[in-house]
């Protein structure tokens, strides 16, 4: 996304809105999705150059469709010229749509359009790392340096990874009309599993030393308002929406000065973001009871029962307790069997919150998992067996692939055995 | 030129680290922290990674179908790779003091622990006209 200085903050938030929205139009009529994001890019930086001199036209989108329209039928007449030459006569586009396209009318298929092009990014033909770097570059608008930068590889690599996405959804693509029914809700499912991951490699950092990258958290929320407004009516949406409100509301204490990591339980409650948390349980208590319970709306809510307790020892356990009881029930997640086992002694006692965890070690998805001996060393330091929870902690710190998780979880050994274990 | 600055740590067991008091470890993960800072402040640095465990560590082979035969873990190792930094410096000197920077990290009691860095030079693309 081309953003020259002459460009106003506003011009630049508008231009990243209508991106997607063009591109789902232009995406829709040519059916190439490589040669339709070139084109895009085209307009928008035709419009970067040409908006500052001579004002913001009345309808910014068909503007840019128009101009877009304009560069891709370009393209492929020239292509189908190619093609002549070689003595083919296909064409990928009806002959009546590559002169003179009309600009789009007042945005009837605007909602279609941006749905339909954030189906193909996260198209489960491709990998979650592909899909996630589609998504950013196509209907995010970043570009791919920033994308390179966000996930600490080579801006090559990036590039490489997004093309050959392109290449894949291009080839797998079975039709353009939208899905209905439960096809829809499948492909929903797709589209908000890519938007956690986003946000979650914002807000955990898998790799690198810092711990929040708060550029992929942003983008992750500012992609699911967009997916809210496109369609309000999903329950599961407006959890994810709120998941990730609430647990962005705590960013600002969960590290330290120098980057160390805070858990909940001793976060300065006074720096979590009120407006962020208002939003998020508004609207957990909006759709909750209104609608089909799902995974997103149920971490929401317990994320909510955190974030409204004034003090860590006023947390309503036995709710969150209940809460993981009926996401166990929902799905079968080893980490969400980490969190009930967490709750069950929050509320029954280490003993058993302990005894849930031995009957999880068996699973062969928390092999070698760090999680569990993190979990382990937190329950046995309550439990008084600072030894064991020495040990726990140490393995933990040994498996963790988080550097910033590392230094927490020694450093946490340490301190008990410096106190005498 | 670059320069990988390696460092490793004793093997036989877990990070030498592990078992220090909990002041020392804070001590030691802010210089860390701190050198990495400074160096990318100074324009010096390409990239630093720190690395897992040695008992996650495999050596792998291609067997005779070319599909990959594990081996590990190595708990009689001498010494393993922690992580390295690549800087790019002006001299092989300047490599070398930001080596000595490294090696004087803070260990038990904040005393320096002189640990060994390896300094290998980072090879380049060769010139573009050639003789």
């Amino acid at each position: 996304m081309p953003a020259p200085a002459a460009l106003g903050p506003e011009t630049q938030h508008l231009l990243r809105d209508l991106a997607p929205q063009v591109l789902g139009v232009i995406v829709r009529r040519y059916r190439d999705l490589a040669a339709s994001e070139d084109a895009v890019q085209e307009a928008l930086i035709a419009a970067a150059a040409q908006w500052p001199r001579e004002g913001i036209p009345d309808s910014p989108r068909a503007w840019l469709v128009q101009v877009a329209s304009r560069r891709i039928a370009d393209h492929v007449r020239a292509e189908a010229a190619r093609r002549h030459r070689e003595q083919l006569v296909v064409s990928l586009v009806p002959a009546d749509e590559q002169i003179a396209l009309g600009a789009d009318g007042a945005g009837a298929n605007e909602r279609d359009d941006t749905l339909d092009l954030l189906f193909m990014c996260c198209h489960p033909a491709l990998s979650p790392a592909s899909a996630i770097a589609l998504t950013l570059r196509a209907v995010g608008g970043l570009t791919t340096a920033e994308i390179a930068r966000a996930f600490l590889v080579p801006e090559a690599t990036m590039g490489q990874r997004i093309s050959r996405a392109k290449q894949t959804v291009d080839g797998a693509r079975a039709g353009l009309a939208l899905p209905a029914g439960a096809e829809l809700g499948a492909r929903l499912a797709n589209v908000t599993h890519v938007l956690y991951l986003i946000f979650n490699e914002g807000y955990t950092s898998s790799s690198g030393t810092e711990l929040v990258r708060t550029d992929l958290s942003g983008e992750a929320l500012r992609l699911t308002r967009m997916l809210r407004r496109l369609v309000p009516d999903d329950a599961e949406v407006a959890g994810l929406l709120a998941l990730m409100l609430l647990t962005d509301a705590r960013r600002a204490a969960r590290t330290g000065a120098a980057g160390e990591i805070i858990p909940l339980d001793q976060q300065d409650r006074t720096l979590w973001d009120r407006e962020a948390i208002a939003e998020g349980v508004a609207l957990v208590t909006e759709t909750l009871p209104r609608r089909e319970l799902g995974p997103y709306q149920l971490q929401a809510a317990v994320a909510a029962v955190h974030d409204e307790a004034a003090t860590a020892a006023a947390t309503d356990w036995p709710q969150i307790l209940a809460l993981y009881g009926v996401l166990l029930k929902m799905s079968d997640n080893p980490m969400v069997a980490l969190n009930h086992a967490i709750a069950t002694a929050m509320v029954d006692g280490p003993g058993a919150g302990l005894e849930r965890l031995d009957a999880l070690a068996g699973d062969p998805r928390l092999a070698g998992q760090h999680r569990v001996d993190a979990v382990r060393g937190h329950l046995l330091e309550r439990a008084g067996d600072r030894a064991g929870a020495v040990a726990a902690y140490r393995r933990a710190a040994e498996r963790t692939a988080s550097v910033a998780e590392r230094s927490y979880l020694l450093l946490q050994a340490a301190r008990l055995a410096d106190s005498g274990g | 030129m670059k320069y990988m600055l390696m460092m490793h740590s004793p093997g036989k067991g877990p990070y030498q680290i592990a078992s220090w008091p909990q002041q020392d470890i804070a001590r030691h993960i802010q210089f860390m922290r701190s050198f990495a800072t400074k160096l990318g402040q100074a324009g010096e640095l390409v990239g630093a990674e720190g690395l897992g465990g040695p008992d996650q560590a495999r050596l792998v082979r291609a067997g005779g179908d070319g599909r990959p035969v594990t081996d590990g873990v190595f708990p009689e190792s001498k010494e393993f790779l922690v992580g390295y930094w690549i800087v790019e410096v002006g001299s092989p000197e300047r490599a070398f003091q930001i080596a000595a920077e490294a090696s004087a990290a803070p260990g038990i009691g904040g005393k320096p622990l002189n640990m060994g860095i390896e300094v290998r030079q980072v090879m380049s693309a060769p010139p573009t006209d050639g003789p």
